[in-house]
This record gives C-alpha cells, sequence and structure tokens, in this order.
C-alpha cells in the first residue's frame, strides 16, 4: 500500500485517498505551439526505472494537488512537497542523492 | 416558502451503536486567504469562532467552522439562517478574492453514536481512528467506501458525518451495515 503525506493537510494519504496525476513538472505547450513541442508535452514521458516524480491530487481529502519524489522500483517514496513549484525542492533532491549516489539527478535526461 | 426536508428525513438505525440522520443543517463552503483580517473578521462575526487550525473543528451552540483545506473552511450555522449567513459573509467579503456558497442543501449530515462509534467509521474509511490518533476537536475528510465524506467527533463517542446529498442513501445503510450487532471488532 501506498502512502503518501499530503503537504497542504498533513494527512499519511493511502493510495484510495488519492488520485495519480502523471509526470510530475512538465512545460507545457499550449496552442501556437510547434507540432514537435506539442507531441513533446501530450505524449512523451520519461518513465524511468528508479527516481521519479510524480503529480498526485488528494482527491478524497483536502482536494489540492501536490507532488511526490518516488522510486518506481522498490516503490520507496523520498518525500512530499508542495505543487507551488517548478522544480523539486533543492534538500529532497540532496536527500535523493544520498541515498542513491548512482541516481544522475534532476533533469539528467533532458 | 417551500417546506425543506432533510435526505433522510431523520432514519435512525440502533446497532451496536446508532446511525441517525440529523435533519437540516446549515453549511456554507467559504474559501479566501486565512491570513487576510477581513476574512478573519467574517468568520469570527457569522459563526463566533476563530478560524481553526489544520484539520480542526470547533462547534458551539448550533454554530461552528471546520478546517477543509489551507484556503476553505466550512462553516455551520442554523439551516434557517444559512441563506442570509452565506449573503453576510458574500457582503463581507466583497472586493476580496474569496467564495461564499451556500451547500445546506447539497448535503447530508448523520451522526453515529454509541461506544464503539469509533468501529464503525474506521470499518469503512482509511483512517487511523485510534484514541492515540483521532480524538474530538479533529476533523478528516477522506473516503467512506466508494464515496466522498468528512466526520469530526462530536462527543466522546460520537462522530458527525457529512456527506453529499446525492449518497446519503448509500452513506447511510454503509454505516448500518456496519454497525450491525454482532460484528463488532473489539480492537479500537
Ligand atoms: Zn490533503
Amino acid at each position: 500500500m501506498l502512502i503518501l503525506e499530503c503537504p497542504y493537510c498533513g494527512v499519511a494519504a493511502e493510495e484510495t485517498e488519492l488520485a495519480a496525476g502523471g509526470e510530475a513538472h512538465l512545460t507545457r505547450f499550449g496552442p501556437g505551439s510547434s507540432d514537435d513541442d506539442f507531441e513533446t508535452y501530450m505524449f512523451m514521458r520519461e518513465n524511468p526505472k528508479g527516481v521519479n516524480f510524480e503529480r498526485w491530487r488528494h482527491a478524497n481529502g483536502c482536494g489540492k494537488w501536490f507532488h511526490a519524489a518516488r522510486c518506481t522500483m522498490t516503490l520507496e517514496v523520498f518525500g512530499t512537497y508542495s505543487a507551488q513549484t517548478y522544480e523539486p525542492p533543492a534538500d529532497l533532491i540532496k536527500a535523493i542523492k544520498k541515498k542513491r549516489p548512482d541516481w544522475p539527478g534532476y533533469g539528467a535526461h533532458k | 416558502m417551500s417546506n425543506a426536508v432533510s435526505a433522510l428525513n431523520h432514519a435512525s438505525y440502533q446497532g451496536f451503536a446508532l446511525v441517525e440522520e440529523m435533519g437540516l443543517q446549515g453549511m456554507i463552503t467559504l474559501r479566501g486567504d486565512f491570513a487576510d483580517a477581513t476574512f478573519q473578521k467574517a468568520v469570527k462575526d457569522v459563526c463566533g469562532q476563530d478560524i481553526p487550525g489544520q484539520r480542526e473543528v470547533t462547534v458551539a451552540d448550533g454554530k461552528g467552522v471546520a478546517w477543509m483545506s489551507p484556503d476553505e473552511l466550512l462553516v455551520l450555522v442554523p439551516y434557517s439562517d444559512s441563506a442570509s449567513a452565506a449573503m453576510d459573509l458574500a457582503e463581507a467579503l466583497k472586493g476580496t478574492h474569496a467564495l461564499a456558497a451556500n451547500v445546506s442543501d447539497a448535503r447530508v449530515v448523520i451522526r453515529v453514536k454509541g461506544e464503539n462509534a469509533r468501529e464503525v467509521i474506521a470499518k469503512i474509511a482509511p483512517v487511523d481512528l485510534s484514541v492515540a490518533s483521532f480524538q474530538p476537536g479533529q476533523i478528516r475528510r477522506t473516503r467512506l467506501a466508494q464515496v466522498a465524506a468528512a466526520f469530526w467527533m462530536s462527543g466522546e463517542d460520537e462522530f458527525t458525518i457529512v456527506a453529499f446529498r446525492s449518497v446519503a442513501d448509500y452513506v447511510f445503510n454503509l454505516l448500518k451495515t456496519s454497525a450491525i450487532k454482532g460484528s463488532e471488532v473489539g480492537y479500537l
């Protein structure tokens, strides 16, 4: 059972209270963008084996969207953080690096 | 003036705890900036309470307020005052980034009362309802089986549950099933 702490209401919410929102920190390309950019925004996902950043919503709860960092392989949760950010907080990245020295780092693939 | 009736018209069921629909309750969803003095005053004026802390609820004399999220409150007033209270709030918050909506007729309020009331809820919600984790004064928004709901302890052995009116029947029957005599777990 996946348990994520909602940064807005402080509840340790289990999976059935949450709704998954896919990969986090996408750059949105809307009307007027090139077909290539739009395609990337719409369809292309990192889908890493290991550290992943995701969007979640506390749907059966306070209703807020938030972010979570976790491992797609072990399901370990590294942390959750506010939705009001364009990238993961520095201290969280640092903590993940410490746990996973081989992790290439946030944005390394881009 | 139409004769307003609650969703289940005071239906009740006595299992190992009492499950009872509470009738009409005035409820206003209020959103805005908790740090704003105008907002704080508007809340105080309408229900006599300060803005509650995270996941807290304060109710006294039929009025109260519950913390629903960092920018959302649920204001409780007597049903007959709900329309005017919502208008008063809207008036007081004019010009600020806020919203007051009278949701009284869109909700159902059910109470579960009895020594093992905690168990009735614990069976159907993914929430730690041990005495150590959940106490009067706290509110929890979660789900009851398949539908969204919120509840708080309105007494030592008493839960007040708020759900959407459209699922009133479902929630009542769910609580009823959970409270059937002989199905006590005896853990909490
Ligand atoms: Zn939450």
